[in-house]
């Protein structure tokens, strides 16, 4: 599922996610900065260091709707944002590959930087969003689970 | 109803048809149908109503969509 405009882009999806595609898109000439965060599958957690895929599930209506709420947040907090762009894949995500891109382009570093890390933590609190992680011969769900929070109180 | 995740898991089934004037009232019904194991994922989840936070007491009519949202552990 998808919600774009001219400067915000945020999807729900099963389709592989590309940083490039996002930080060219979020390139904008008015912006001397763009700043691309990339959130990988990686092999350990608490359960232990043999992952091989992590399988995100979600409500792609409620999830989409939360990360819209996280960018016009961000918009909020620093106006001079170019162009902002999060999208979440969803289903199975194999070891190395992107889960979650944000990308932000700004007029100068400094905002993009801050607004595309409030963007990935606000992500990882408030968007309705559960991963069951795989293993060689079994799997179950993430352990490091906490309370859904609110994007306002971030 | 909409169960998600570890909820989905313990209820054996994402979406539901529930009656009930109020969400407290769904949510019982909820648990009667799903059983003990459904319970335990209840007691620690947050409840939305059509994208927002909701409590017990809030009324609910034919149209709208009551999420039960387990700690979420995604990003």
């Amino acid at each position: 599922m998808n919600s774009s405009s001219t400067l915000d882009w945020v999807s729900v999806s099963s389709a592989p996610l590309s940083q490039d595609q996002l930080t060219t898109w979020a390139t904008r000439p008015q912006c001397g900065a763009v700043v691309t965060f990339c959130g990988t599958v990686r092999n350990s957690s608490t359960t232990g260091n043999d992952i091989t895929a992590l399988d995100y599930e979600t409500s792609e209506e409620l999830a989409v709707a939360r990360i819209t709420q996280i960018v016009a947040e961000a918009r909020s907090r620093w106006p001079e944002l170019g162009a902002v762009a999060v999208h979440h894949r969803i289903g199975l995500v194999e070891l190395g590959e992107a889960a979650v891109v944000v990308a932000v382009s700004s007029p100068h570093r400094r905002e993009a930087f801050e607004a595309a890390q409030f963007c990935i933590d606000t992500v990882k609190n408030c968007v309705p969003m559960w991963k069951r992680e795989l293993w060689d011969g079994g799997s179950s769900w993430s352990e490091d689970a906490r309370t859904i929070l609110g994007v306002h109180d971030q | 109803m909409l169960l998600l995740g570890p909820a989905r898991e313990a209820a054996g089934l994402r979406d539901d048809l529930i009656d009930g004037d109020t969400v407290g009232e769904v949510l019982g019904a909820a648990v009667s149908r799903y059983g003990p194991a459904f319970e335990r994922v209840l007691a620690v989840s947050q409840i939305w109503v059509n994208g927002e936070v909701a409590s017990a007491n809030d009324v609910v009519g034919r149209y709208d969509e009551i999420a039960v949202l387990p700690p979420i552990s995604g990003g």
